[in-house]
């Protein structure tokens, strides 16, 4: 059973600076203001260590990178 | 038996690319809050560097205290290694340093276990940066000796003065900015009148 | 009988919220008393506080403040919690079409704080704070200073005033007003509690007047008014294009035109309803009146009750006009925490204005904007927003295009629903 993550990010914290996006182009894009659209929230095996990393990188600390259950 | 010439020679060499490094580091985390990234540099390049030449520093500081401390011309002791002021040698100019590496080590430290600690804290530690490098700028002045008279050394310093000054100044123009535009506020509502109870 | 629901309600022949003689003053302590009798206590052990709420569960009791959240589920979350909550009763109404938490609070602040009392006592809270509009304030506070003085709560009741701002009657909003003087929203919902704070139930102030009732007179009781879906009666708002705008209490299914016609029937003739409030659906007129005014009933629209709002804009009023004045409104509203609500607001309201003014705004674009800003805030006002907008889209579609060709069908530019003076 594989363990899932789930990347969300926290819309007050959130500045809009843009890291998120250029790391994970995959799963994040952003809106006309600059601020990230989560296109899917579930975080596929393969780039479960780039999440972690833009998790970890955000200068806001407005994502997370949660489990959920499989 | 190793000369302990090269212990002096280290010692100041390291503490030469540590302001280097220290300066990268004001740099790029200016940058990084700033968003400013070269044309075609992603913007996470300048934050991962931020933190990865942090991290390096440490290294090449720990390199620089050991030399220092070992060499045995100088007295310095282990206690000035923490506690800033209480070296015999050079009292003033090696307690700026450790005053330095206290400002940045908190910096540091609270940065590793930033997730931890929240956004607002790690913040507020954070602006320690803006003293902890001029400690470091001014223990290079105070410590740095006869060395300064080298034309290149004393480019590199200042240089590395001038480059800080633009970081902080562009910090505080960005602040300010954001203080003088009009955010949206949450609207204020007029008193109204009751529309009177009819059933 | 109108189609759908099965049910046509006439008004309750009495109110059971609103007092029975007009007026404006408030109910004193004895008046509220003789009218409805004691308070029966609620407090006492685990099984009997469970029997209580089990009685409001079968009332089928769903919050009045526009979510509709069955209340008894969120007393059973609040009283099994490990730590004793507190009560905070939601009189902020900071939405400007809505009047009815003021009226109920300025004439019968009594059955409120009844309300309060009873839900602190169910949930075992150990103080119910009541969170009043400006213009109810000193009414309520009188009145929790009569029950003071004649020693008549078990436990303590707090009368605050509440902050300005559309943002400041959210849930969580409310919680961190009575905790550190901020009125906007968490994104955290209050049954939780902020760090280190106690979790709160948060219950709008007709929801408690509906509670006090039912530990009065019980759950058929309760349901002996609306329909088996939607029961008990509410509290709603006329404005707009009516003769007599107001508050009134209906039972739900009672048909849009009665509840019009309650307030003395349409001024002029209606063009459009914006049903549920600022948040609300737009609709045509013709399309709205004959539908029974419901959660059921208004689904065919895709409107809600929400908190009981409905607003007439007379057919000679520019709809697409006071659409771009109300989003401007909200976007203005804007707790400013967001970046997508606080660009993505000014944005939409930025092209309504200019597609109101006669040019053409750039409606894909908005439409676009309405999906990206939805679910992206730490509330519902981006997500408010974008429904009311994409309904007015929808209905004013034809104003839209006589605005691109520089016409309009409009006869007057006045606007008709309330908008607070913006800051210069």
């Amino acid at each position: 059973m594989t363990r899932r993550a789930r990347l969300t990010v926290d819309p007050i914290a959130c500045d809009g600076r843009g890291l998120c996006a250029e790391l994970l182009p995959e799963l994040v894009s952003l809106d006309d203001w600059g601020f990230p659209i989560i296109t899917d929230a579930d975080v596929p095996a393969r780039l479960r260590s780039e999440a972690a990393a833009v998790a970890r990188l955000c200068p806001r600390l407005a994502l997370r990178l949660e489990r959920a259950s499989g | 038996m190793v000369s302990t010439q090269w212990l002096w020679f280290i010692s100041r060499g390291s503490g030469l690319v540590l302001l280097v490094l220290l300066t990268a580091v004001m740099v790029l985390g200016t940058a990084t809050r700033l968003g400013w990234a070269p044309p075609r540099w992603p913007r996470f390049v300048a934050a991962e560097l931020h933190r990865s030449l942090a991290l390096f520093a440490v290294a090449l500081l720990g390199l620089h205290v050991l030399t220092a401390i070992a060499d045995p011309y100088v007295s310095i002791g282990w206690a000035a290694t923490a506690v800033p002021f209480l070296s015999p040698y050079q009292t003033a100019a090696i307690g700026l340093g450790t005053l330095a590496v206290d400002l940045g080590g908190a910096v540091l430290l609270t940065s590793l276990v930033r997730h931890r600690l929240g956004l607002r804290a790690w913040r507020a530690v954070h602006w320690l940066a803006y003293l902890a490098w001029p400690a470091a700028f001014g223990h290079a002045l105070s410590a740095g000796g006869g060395d300064l008279r080298i034309g290149w050394v004393a480019a590199v310093i200042w240089g590395s003065a001038a480059a800080v000054a633009a970081a902080a100044a562009a910090r505080l123009a960005a602040a300010v900015a954001a203080r003088t535009r009009s955010a949206p506020r949450p609207h204020r509502q007029a008193r109204r009148e009751l529309r009177g109870a009819h059933r | 009988m109108s189609p759908g629901s099965g049910i046509a309600c006439p008004v309750a022949t009495r109110p059971r919220l609103l007092p029975d003689v007009a007026g404006l003053g408030a109910v004193a302590l004895r008046g509220h008393l003789a009218r409805h009798g004691a308070r029966p206590p609620c407090a006492g052990d685990w099984q009997r506080r469970q029997r209580l709420i089990g009685e409001v569960e079968n009332a089928g009791l769903t919050g009045r403040g526009g979510a509709g959240f069955p209340t008894a589920k969120k007393l059973r979350t609040l009283a099994a919690g490990r730590r004793a909550p507190q009560v905070i009763a939601n009189g902020v109404e900071g939405e400007p079409a809505s009047d009815k938490d003021k009226v109920l609070l300025s004439r019968t602040p009594h059955l409120v704080i009844d309300g309060a009392v009873s839900a602190a006592e169910l949930t075992g809270a150990t103080e119910a704070v009541i969170v009043a509009h400006p213009a109810a304030y000193q009414a309520v506070r009188a009145a929790a200073r009569e029950r003071r003085a004649a020693g008549y709560d078990q436990v303590p009741v707090r009368v605050l005033e509440a902050a300005d701002g559309f943002t400041a009657g959210e849930a969580s909003a409310v919680l961190r007003w009575t905790e550190r003087r901020v009125p906007a929203p968490t994104g955290r919902p209050p049954r939780l509690g902020s760090l280190g704070h106690r979790p709160a139930l948060v219950q709008n102030v007709e929801t408690l007047a509906h509670l006090a009732l039912i530990m009065r007179h019980g759950a058929s009781w309760f349901q002996s008014a609306g329909t088996p879906a939607e029961p008990g009666t509410m509290l709603v708002t006329l404005l707009g294009a009516v003769r007599r705008p107001g508050v009134y209490e209906i039972e739900p299914g009672m048909p849009v035109s009665g509840l019009l016609d309650l307030a003395g029937g349409p001024a002029q003739p209606p063009g459009a309803l914006l049903i549920g409030g600022y948040f609300g659906t737009w609709a045509a007129a013709a399309d709205a009146l004959d539908l029974p005014f419901s959660a059921a009933g208004l689904s065919p629209l895709g409107a809600r009750p929400g908190a009981g709002i409905v607003a007439v804009l007379p057919s000679s009023t520019c709809g697409l006009a006071e659409t771009a004045r109300l989003t401007r409104y909200l976007a203005s509203s804007s707790a400013g925490q967001c970046g997508p609500c606080v660009f993505g607001l000014d944005a939409i309201a930025r092209e309504l204005e200019r597609a109101a003014a006669g040019g053409s705004g750039d409606i894909t674009r908005v439409r676009g904007w309405l999906r990206d800003v939805t679910g992206r805030g730490a509330c519902h006002h981006p997500d408010g927003t974008a429904l009311m907008a994409g309904s007015a889209l929808r209905v004013f579609r034809d104003e839209i295009g006589l605005h691109s060709r520089g016409r309009c069908s409009a006869t007057r530019s006045a606007g008709v629903l309330p908008i607070p003076e913006l800051p210069s």
